[in-house]
């Protein structure tokens, strides 16, 4: 791989990673406003509004950079980093064609699952450092949710694993075939309720549950450092929407897919994507303890069950 | 400069002790609450208790109300409501505006049932001047004040889910209290504080063609409640955040004097337009007629979104029938001549109505002149509020916001 090759492999990520988090925020806001009878942006950059999220970056821009005074500096001003870059670097291992992905790796689908997994980690750090109450119980709730929900999520990437029996996402592509939504699906199911409970998307947003904790952990942050914050949050529908399409729905498979591998896997990360916005709509706020519950009582024992599926299956085929 | 710079740090740890509980002094475990105990080592961790300030500005107190609970952990040991950030004084104010002036104080305490507020006090003060109020004038004022009870109640149907993080019900709610808002607007020429009400009637008749308007705007949100009611009732996550949360026994609502929809929940079947009716209500709570009062037993969370929801339904079938009423009345006046200076004879009198958020009394002692001598104010929210500090300890965090918006309450009905 020359000099140059990384260079280029690097924008294209980085510029993918920027622009398709605001493409998800601009679906959310105008799915979101026509499930609700509303129209959303229709002003900024004139065409139904789709310069909406663009505006409001550079008014982010334009914000104070506020650092409480009882704050732990460095912790507080580093955290909105730790929560976008794992993100960022989920992204490259992704693949959204045969031969279209940021960087090969072998064990792509265990690097997925590590690498998000830190994200949770800036969110504890702006919990802390804030100094502020609403923000440690913020942060404490989103430590509780990570533990319980990583491990759903792990056992049903194992099972899809287990399945195609390789970690390499091009190759778990490459193995499947259109039973698999049936095969896995108990696992599918899992993974994308663990999904949104990492992300902290409702039904499971209590770590910024609003009227409960002003904002949980953000309570503190001000401009672009509270924009990374929600930059992440959409990054991380992103990584998590087409970490499950190349997981479960089989990537860029569909008609043509030597030519328009990468839209097919856009658009079906694009279709998951709607989906998680349309829970936020539908759905009310579970309580912490209900979506403890939740984990332990429903989530392990279904993966678990998946795993177990997806063993006696492979066997039965050999 | 070092000599900052160590201070800054004191304070940084200071800070840090206050939050996560880094006292020196051994943890005291009172009744109420639970010690514990984190097994690493000998000891385990040294656990004491966050006081946090709800409020006064907070987002799920619709305004100033401050709570002041002290919590284990994320659970309440003792909660403690402190009001009074939005006092505004208006039981004095009453004192020295003369009875038309009242009117528009009195509609503002609990801004989302200006109607029913005013009523209080024209029909107190009706009363005492011993003056016969025509006809047509006491079944509009039963029409407007049973849509205000609609406005009102759409209002916490979406509010109350929006707590809970359903963002979408309130956007369903608004558009059918837009419909109402557009006839009240049309009548009174107001949107929330309508100042409708005189003494002796109301301002002036209602436009022509206002009556089939009213009934257009409720036979379109009866036909579209059920786009609100399907995301309310029946949505799993929303029962398993209210229901069996927050209950209310029948004892604390007597000891509290918790009135309206949340007492009703309890199962205390109470309602002064069936008990003690005032304007038409005798007659449209009589048997056969279309009111009736919307009970429920259990008295949690879910029962008194329940009943709201029920209320409302029940509030458009009365209108309904207010409209029909007025259609087959016969023309005359809707208000009274009033003389210049108006007073009340010496005496007093204390006139209750069932506000959409409970009762609302006016207690009125007049010497004789054009401005009272007194008019002591008893609003629906400050009883259902006070009552906050038995229901929360015990509950979680997020129980308390589940708990708090299900009393329904208005600041500025608390704190007058």
């Amino acid at each position: 791989m020359s000099a140059l090759e990384v260079v280029v492999r690097a924008l294209v990520t980085l510029v993918g990673f920027l622009v398709l988090p605001l493409i998800v925020g601009q679906t959310e806001h105008k799915v979101m406003a026509h499930m609700q009878g509303r129209l959303g942006p229709m002003y900024a950059g004139g065409f139904h509004g789709w310069a909406q999220l663009v505006a409001d970056g550079v008014k982010f821009v334009q914000k104070e950079d506020v650092t409480p005074a009882a704050a732990d500096r460095w912790v507080f001003r580093l955290a909105p980093a730790v929560a976008l870059i794992p993100y960022l670097v989920a992204i490259c291992v992704i693949p959204l064609g045969p031969h279209v992905v940021g960087a090969q790796v072998d064990a792509g689908a265990l690097f997925v699952v590590a690498v998000a997994g830190v994200g949770i980690l800036g969110t504890l750090m702006a919990g802390w450092a804030s100094a502020n109450k609403y923000s440690l119980l913020g942060a404490m709730r989103s430590a509780a949710q990570l533990l319980s929900y990583e491990l759903p999520i792990v056992l049903s990437v194992a099972s899809v694993a287990l399945a195609a029996g390789t970690l390499s996402l091009g190759g778990i592509v490459g193995q499947w075939s259109p039973w698999w939504l049936l095969w896995q699906l108990p696992g599918a199911v899992c993974f994308l309720t663990a999904a949104l409970a990492e992300l902290q998307r409702p039904p499971f947003d209590m770590p910024v549950a609003d009227s409960e904790i002003v904002f949980g952990a953000y309570t503190e942050y001000t401009g672009l450092r509270f924009a990374f914050f929600l930059l992440a949050e959409y990054a991380g529908i992103v990584v998590m929407s087409l970490f499950f399409t190349v997981l479960f729905l089989g990537g860029w498979r569909g008609p043509f897919a030597d030519q328009l591998g990468v839209v097919w896997t856009l658009l079906k990360g694009l279709l998951v994507a709607v989906v998680i916005i349309w829970f936020r709509v539908a759905w009310p706020r579970m309580r912490e303890d209900q979506l403890q519950r939740l984990a332990w009582v429903w989530l392990v024992p279904i993966a678990l069950f998946q795993v177990a599926l997806t063993g006696v299956g492979v066997v039965v085929r050999r | 400069m070092s000599g900052r710079a160590t201070r800054t740090a004191g304070a940084a740890v200071a800070a840090y002790g206050r939050l996560t509980g880094m006292s020196s002094s051994p943890p005291t475990v009172g009744p109420g609450q639970r010690e514990l105990t984190v097994g690493i080592g000998a000891g385990g961790l040294a656990t004491s208790d966050m006081v946090l300030n709800i409020g006064p500005q907070h987002p799920a107190t619709h305004g100033v109300l401050r709570l002041r609970v002290v919590l284990d952990g994320e659970r309440i040991v003792t909660a403690e409501p402190i009001v009074g950030y939005m006092h505004r004084g208006a039981e004095k104010l009453f004192e020295v505006r003369d009875y038309r002036q009242i009117i528009l104080l009195a509609n503002r305490h609990d801004w989302l049932s200006a109607f029913a507020n005013e009523l209080g006090v024209v029909l107190g003060v009706e009363k005492m001047l011993g003056m016969e109020v025509p006809v047509r004038a006491v079944w509009a004022r039963t029409l407007l004040a049973e849509l205000n009870r609609v406005l009102n109640h759409l209002m916490f149907l979406g509010s109350y889910p929006l707590e809970l993080g359903a963002i979408t019900p309130i956007f369903y709610s608004f558009r059918e209290r837009e419909e109402l808002q557009a006839v009240m607007e049309e009548a009174s020429g107001g949107r929330m504080h309508y100042m409708f009400n005189r003494v002796g009637g109301l301002k002036e008749d209602l436009p022509a063609g206002w009556l089939g308007r009213v009934e257009q705007a409720i036979s379109a949100i009866r036909r579209r409640m059920p786009d609100l009611q399907n995301m309310l009732v029946g949505n799993e996550i929303l029962a398993a955040r209210t229901d069996g949360v927050g209950v209310l026994s029948r004892e604390l609502i007597h000891a509290f004097g918790v009135s309206g929809p949340i007492a009703r929940a309890s199962g205390v079947d109470v309602d002064l337009r069936r008990d003690a009716p005032y304007l038409a209500y005798a007659e449209l709570f009589a048997p056969g007629g279309p009111g009736r009062v919307v009970t429920r037993r259990e008295g949690d969370c879910l029962a008194r979104l329940h009943v709201l929801l029920e209320q409302t339904h029940v509030s458009l079938d009365l209108a309904q029938a207010c409209v029909e009423r007025m259609r087959s009345l016969p023309q005359g006046p809707i208000n009274v001549r009033l003389p210049k200076v108006l007073k009340v004879p010496e005496g007093h009198l204390y006139t209750a109505t069932e506000n959409p958020l409970g009762f609302n009394g006016y207690y009125l002692v007049s010497r004789g002149e054009k401005t009272p001598w007194r008019l002591k104010l008893r609003s629906a929210s400050f009883n259902n509020v006070a009552v906050l500090s038995q229901v929360l300890p015990g509950q979680l965090i997020a129980d308390m916001v589940a708990i708090l918006g299900s009393m329904f309450f208005v600041v500025g009905d608390v704190d007058k």
